[in-house]
């Protein structure tokens, strides 16, 4: 046998090795593929399908139609996406300082904060929802207590409108910005904070250009939870909203009623869907993750 | 084969969508009604419902749904939750239109006495209620506040804030009385899309002062209760229950638009004849006068007014008193299943303006 011949034998093992190794690790990730399938590709599909049913229950594309004839569904859309980023904004502009200041206590402290952080997140959201109205309403706890400290004199509009809805959403949205974050600022190196210290860089400079930086990807992660989950609400803006703040999730359900059709509200799903789709595609554009990961 | 498995799928999906409280087994002499739940329920369970049971010796479950949606989706979904459901006329009519209700039997049940106008094939009317303008008296005083739609809708002489219901039902025919259409040409004018935008311009023209759309009758009540805004349309029956827990709430006939409340019976229902024998069992004017205690709903059978079977301090309350009935607008079904998802959607743009 000479060299080439046992070269040729070794690859050929080599490849039927790979090619097993291949075939297993696609048997272990086949469960999760028939979830994938099954839980969204599926569902999905039938979604968009729904979408193209007419109320006589043959194809059209009737429900598309009404969403092009009415103004109503574009600026119910433009709410939605406008509440949905005010509310992700905000969630960043409170979180990120909360979570920083977590980050740099101890454990002990740190958990503590946590439980802080947590406990609002296990109450029912319907409660909190409500509990917001309470305290937020003209002759609630707040205005309440406000004109009797000579704050004001007469009672300001804080919910049924815009305001209300926003500081009800981004109290239940925190929890889902920090925590991706808070994990992310725990794992940095505290170490090349102290490395850019020692070359001469400013506590500011040392900040923005290495751990702002590093703390990126749990920041972005946090961002698209609540931004996406904020797409979907119903109950809070239903509530605190007052009739004013009108979202797709409301949408869908009043179209379920007015037409007793899935297709009403299917066609909203998919738009819904598909602009969520587009504006994450761009924003991946613009920030791509790899890079910030390798950073 | 293709259709009938998407259609049983679709079933799947609709059942797992809806409450858990779907079929368990059921003895013959066991009904499963569904209402709106709240002061309204509560009122029917101690009036009507548990007394009519108790008298044919059956036993009848309560529940809560969500609407006649609720009952389209069960029967399109072949699921069984319940037998008769209580339903406003209006939407009662929608159902029947998309033909998930079963025709009443009026051989059955006795509607002989009924005030006229106040069941249909589908729908064996209960009670009377009304929409009004009730304002709060902290604001403007017990009895000098807004009377009529007019007075509503006149942001000078009655300022403050105002709330309206977030769905079109019950609302556009506010803003033409308020208008100065007489009664009976309210739902002439309704009959064209710009009959339906000169109700909803009268709207606008109101609308920064209109605080809180609401969604449902605890809500305008508990809107009153507050001081959240001084003025709502509204069911008379929410206040007045709200007026007994302490709220500084009024309003007057003038304002009144009468509709009506009635039980019906969806596709398919199980024990379809024992629900008709039910309803006709609460058909009759002793429940319906033990219901009006609870809640100012009126009968829709007369004979409750010709037995004397009510006090006339509290028959003065209901909608259907002639004293109060002759101020009002009766609700016109026939345009609501003409016009309704075309007046919804207009609504809706103006909600959203």
């Amino acid at each position: 046998m000479t060299i080439v011949e046992a070269e040729k034998l070794n690859q050929k093992g080599l490849q039927k090795v790979a090619a097993n190794e291949r075939f297993t690790f696609f048997g272990l990730t086949l469960p999760y593929l028939i979830m994938v399938t099954a839980l969204i590709v599926i569902p999905v599909g039938w979604l968009f399908y729904l979408s193209f049913i007419g109320r006589d229950g043959s194809f059209s594309f009737e429900n598309y139609e009404r969403m092009m004839k009415s103004k109503a569904y574009i600026r119910i859309f433009i709410t939605t996406f406008k509440i949905s980023i005010l509310t992700t904004i905000i969630c960043a502009a409170i979180g990120y300082p909360l979570a920083y200041f977590m980050s740099q206590l101890s454990r002990k402290w740190a958990n503590i904060c946590m439980i802080g952080v947590l406990i609002p997140f296990w109450t029912s959201l319907l409660v909190r929802t409500y509990a917001w109205l309470v305290l937020l309403q003209k002759k609630g706890l707040l205005n309440n207590m406000a004109i009797e400290m000579g704050l004001i004199t007469e009672p300001i509009k804080i919910v049924h409108n815009t305001t209300g809805t926003l500081i009800g959403m981004v109290h239940i949205m925190l929890p889902f910005l920090i925590l991706p974050l808070y994990a992310n600022m725990r794992s940095i190196d505290k170490d090349t904070l102290k490395a850019a210290s020692s070359l001469g860089a400013t506590p500011t400079r040392a900040f923005w250009t290495v751990f702002f930086p590093l703390s990126l990807p749990g920041l972005l992660a946090g961002l698209l939870i609540v931004f996406v989950l904020c797409l979907g609400f119903y109950v809070t803006p239903a509530i605190l909203g007052g009739g004013r703040v009108i979202m797709a999730a409301m949408k869908i359900s009043s179209n379920i009623e007015l037409y007793f059709s899935w297709g009403a509200a299917s066609a909203l799903g998919v738009v819904l869907l598909v602009v969520t789709g587009i504006i994450l595609f761009i924003a991946s554009k613009l920030v791509s993750m790899d890079q910030l990961g390798n950073r | 084969m293709k259709k009938t498995i998407m259609k049983s799928a679709i079933g799947g999906l609709a059942a797992a969508g809806l409450m858990f409280s779907a079929a368990v087994s059921y003895a013959d002499d066991t009904l499963r009604i569904v209402s709106w739940g709240g002061a309204y329920q509560k009122g029917q369970s101690l009036g009507i419902f548990q007394p009519a049971a108790k008298a044919m010796g059956i036993t009848v479950k309560e529940d809560t749904y969500g609407g006649i949606s609720d009952v389209k989706l069960m029967v399109k979904s072949g699921a069984d939750k319940f037998d008769i459901f209580s339903s406003g006329a209006g939407s009662c009519a929608s159902g029947a239109a998309e033909g998930v209700l079963e025709k009443l039997d009026y051989s059955v049940i006795d509607v002989s006495n009924h005030l006229p106008g106040m069941y249909s094939d589908y729908c064996a009317g209960a009670d009377i209620f009304s929409v009004v303008a009730a304002y709060n008296t902290e604001t403007y005083g017990e009895g000098n506040g807004p009377k009529t739609w007019a007075d509503f809708y006149d942001v000078e002489k009655f300022p403050g804030t105002r709330a309206m219901r977030n769905k079109v039902d019950g609302q556009l025919e506010t803003a033409l009385l308020a208008d100065g259409v007489p009664k009976e040409q309210v739902y002439e004018v309704l009959d064209s899309e710009e009959g339906i935008e000169r109700a909803l311009d009268k709207i606008r023209s109101i609308k920064p002062h209109i605080a809180v759309w609401w969604s449902s009758g605890a809500q305008h009540a508990q809107l009153m209760k507050d001081g959240e805004v001084d003025m709502t349309t509204g069911w008379n029956g929410r206040f007045d229950v709200a007026k007994e827990d302490g709220a500084k709430v009024a309003y007057d006939w003038q304002s009144g638009i009468m509709d009506w409340e009635g039980y019906g019976i969806p596709k398919g229902a199980k024990n379809k004849d024992l629900a008709m024998k039910y309803i006709a069992e609460m058909m009759k004017p002793e429940y319906m006068a033990e219901f009006a205690k609870y809640i100012t709903y009126g009968p829709t059978n007369g004979k409750v007014y010709e037995l004397g079977l009510m006090e006339e301090s509290r028959a003065r309350m209901m909608p259907s008193h002639p004293d109060n009935a002759k101020y009002q607008l009766t609700i016109s079904q026939d345009w609501y299943a003409k016009w309704r998802t075309i007046a919804a959607e207009m609504y809706t743009e103006m909600m959203t303006e």
